[in-house]
């Protein structure tokens, strides 16, 4: 290709399936109540999408927690997945048919450019994969149509198995990896991190999973760093907020552990500009914000 | 009173290697055989229900019951797809589900069966009803493994199993799906050379090994927080917690460690607990007890807290 590809957006979008649930799709075996617990959020999700929605971009690129691989990074390597996702934490409210295609080459480059900078990776081959509800959940809130190709990258464990700075060091160089072959394959990518910010849940759940009366945040330090880190964002601190990372993990059992946003951060060489905030909100205890990094606004403005 | 008991319990692996490509590895062929015995043993009882526990099933809410009578579906491993795929179709019994659900909610826990067309039943389960109950010739339930749950809330799951077995009048033989040592090999490892991942691990698997040989299954439970935090324990051991706990928190068994081996990096053994009386002499105890769960020490709320029952 002769033009050089790009990272147009870079987004913070958070996978609770109880979005999907309360947005009741076709796709989507379960019906909900309209009770309206988690309207912040779904009110975030389409600000996110009425602000990308004039973008051009070919290409969605989603960094999941819910494909968890001990033996490195994986990427789905099949052009095309149909099947039914039950989310086997809340199967009574995720039941979803997918079909979606993947950019396979895309993917193919992405895992070439990180085994250069020594990463274990691994194409998913295999036909019969059920695609995570991660993966699925961003996407759809993002782009419900499903009419672009994707590309979805696993969890590693690193974090877990080795430390939280040694799985850092690791996302960071997926993501220069991602910038790298986005660029060499001449894409416009929308990259999602798709986590949560502080991440503990409640152990119970009302008759109405949608509530409202019962969801609140899991507690006052989860608030506090959650609003921290949000704070960071909004005023440009992206450096500092790779800094203070490992404590927000260890602190406020941030779902960040699972790499995606620090994945996101270094494909996007650590941006020092202004993020939106579209919306924040809590699902089952969990803080959930959605978050954009317009980079095609601010190479206009430079 | 129903006759229901527990005729006895297996640790089982929690990697699906061993079932899905034996030959690939003199470790798993190792396991794989090693299964028969297991399965020739659980043949030979008068079992009419195995009960699992798996690390690979994860929950949030509370503690989920399989329930669906004959789930019919395929689960593909997460790191291990190139392997194929392991298609399945279960007999599972969904009215002691039920009978558990109760009693798990009887004893303050969180806790709701799942039957769902599609449900991905986990990779540890499906692999251990493959190598023990192939032709579903024994119903089987599976429980799943809450996150958050830690030692006090896992005995209270333990306790309920028992309860409920008792009231269901099932003979029921328990299965404790998990690894010792759980650190796997973070890359591309020779399946012929695979080896427990460390010195270290390998010997605090053999300690543990040592000790259920000789059937000392509650001294274990004991060990188990020692044990993880030395040696990665899977899920810090929650699955030895339950077994202990459902079988009555004693070191009376007949203990039998039919394989060790390495699958991966992680320790994965084949052990089998029977009860007989007075083998394993005393208790050590260290940790607490505890017959009731209270629900999360949120401390830091402001919101309303589960209420206390008696
Ligand atoms: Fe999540």
């Amino acid at each position: 290709m002769s033009e050089p590809g790009r990272i147009v957006t870079g987004c913070l979008a958070p996978h609770p399936p109880h979005l999907v649930y309360a947005a009741n799709p076709e796709q989507n075996e379960p019906r909900s109540s309209g009770a309206g617990a988690w309207a912040p959020l779904l009110e975030g999700y389409a600000r996110l999408r009425e602000s990308i929605k004039d973008k051009e971009y070919d290409v969605i690129l989603v960094h999941t927690p819910h494909w968890k691989t001990c033996v490195g990074h994986h990427l789905l390597g099949v052009p095309h997945f149909e099947g039914l996702s039950v989310d086997p934490i809340f199967p009574n409210l995720f039941r979803f048919h997918f079909d979606l295609q993947v950019d396979v080459e895309l993917a193919q480059a992405i895992h070439d450019e990180a085994e250069k900078e020594g990463l274990v990776m691994n194409m998913m081959r295999n036909p019969e994969f059920r695609v995570d509800y991660g993966t699925i959940t961003s996407n759809y809130l993002v782009r419900p149509a499903f009419d672009l190709p994707i590309v979805a990258i696993s969890s590693a464990r690193t974090y877990f198995d080795y430390s939280d700075e040694a799985g850092e060091r690791e996302m960071l160089a997926l993501g220069a990896a991602t910038k790298r072959a986005v660029e060499k394959t001449g894409r416009k990518a929308l990259l999602l991190a798709s986590c949560s910010l502080s991440h503990r849940h409640f152990t119970d759940e009302p008759a109405d999973p949608e509530d409202p009366s019962f969801e609140h945040i899991y507690n006052e330090n989860q608030s506090k760093w959650d609003h921290h880190v949000m704070n960071l964002m909004q005023t440009g601190q992206t450096r500092r907020l790779l800094e203070e990372m490992p404590d927000f993990i260890a602190q406020a059992n941030a779902e960040c552990r699972d790499g995606s946003l620090t994945w996101l951060l270094g494909a996007m060489d650590v941006p020092n500009m202004e993020a939106k905030i579209h919306g924040y909100g809590t699902v089952i205890g969990t803080g959930n914000a959605i978050v954009e990094w317009d980079l095609a606004a601010a190479e206009v403005q430079a | 009173m129903s006759d229901g008991r527990v005729l006895g319990a297996y640790l089982v692996p929690n990697q699906p290697l061993p079932c899905m490509a034996p030959e690939q590895s003199p470790a798993w062929q190792s396991l794989h055989d090693s299964y028969a015995k297991v399965r020739a043993e659980i043949e030979a009882s008068e079992a009419d229900l195995i009960l699992i526990f798996s690390t690979r099933w994860v929950s949030i809410i509370g503690h989920q019951m399989q329930a669906d009578p004959e789930p019919d579906f395929w689960v593909v491993d997460e790191d291990f797809h190139q392997f194929g795929s392991l298609h399945y179709k279960l007999r599972i019994d969904a009215d002691f589900a039920a009978t558990y659900r109760d009693c798990a909610k009887a004893r303050g826990l969180e806790a709701r069966t799942v039957a769902y067309q599609g449900f991905p039943i986990d990779v540890g389960s499906i692999s251990a009803l493959k190598m023990l109950n192939p032709d579903n010739r024994i119903a089987a339930g599976i429980v799943s493994c809450n996150v958050y749950s830690d030692r006090a809330e896992t005995l209270v799951l333990g306790k309920a199993a028992a309860d409920a077995i008792k009231q269901s009048g099932r003979k029921v033989i328990l299965l404790g799906v998990s690894a010792l040592s759980n650190r796997m090999f973070t890359e591309w490892i020779d399946p012929q050379q695979d080896r427990i991942h460390s010195l270290k691990d390998d010997e605090w698997n053999r300690k543990l090994l040592e000790l259920l040989g000789e059937g000392r299954l509650e001294d274990v439970s004991q060990l188990s927080r020692e044990f993880s935090r030395q040696a990665n324990g899977d899920s810090k051991m929650k699955a030895i917690w339950w077994m202990a706990s459902a079988m009555g928190q004693t070191n009376d068994y007949r203990g039998t460690v039919f394989d060790y081996q390495p699958v991966w990096g992680t320790g994965a053994a084949l052990v089998g607990l029977t009860p007989a009386k007075n083998l394993g002499g005393g208790l050590e105890y260290d940790e607490d007890d505890t017959d009731f769960f209270r629900g999360d020490r949120n401390v830091l709320s402001t919101a309303k807290q589960k209420e206390v029952k008696p």
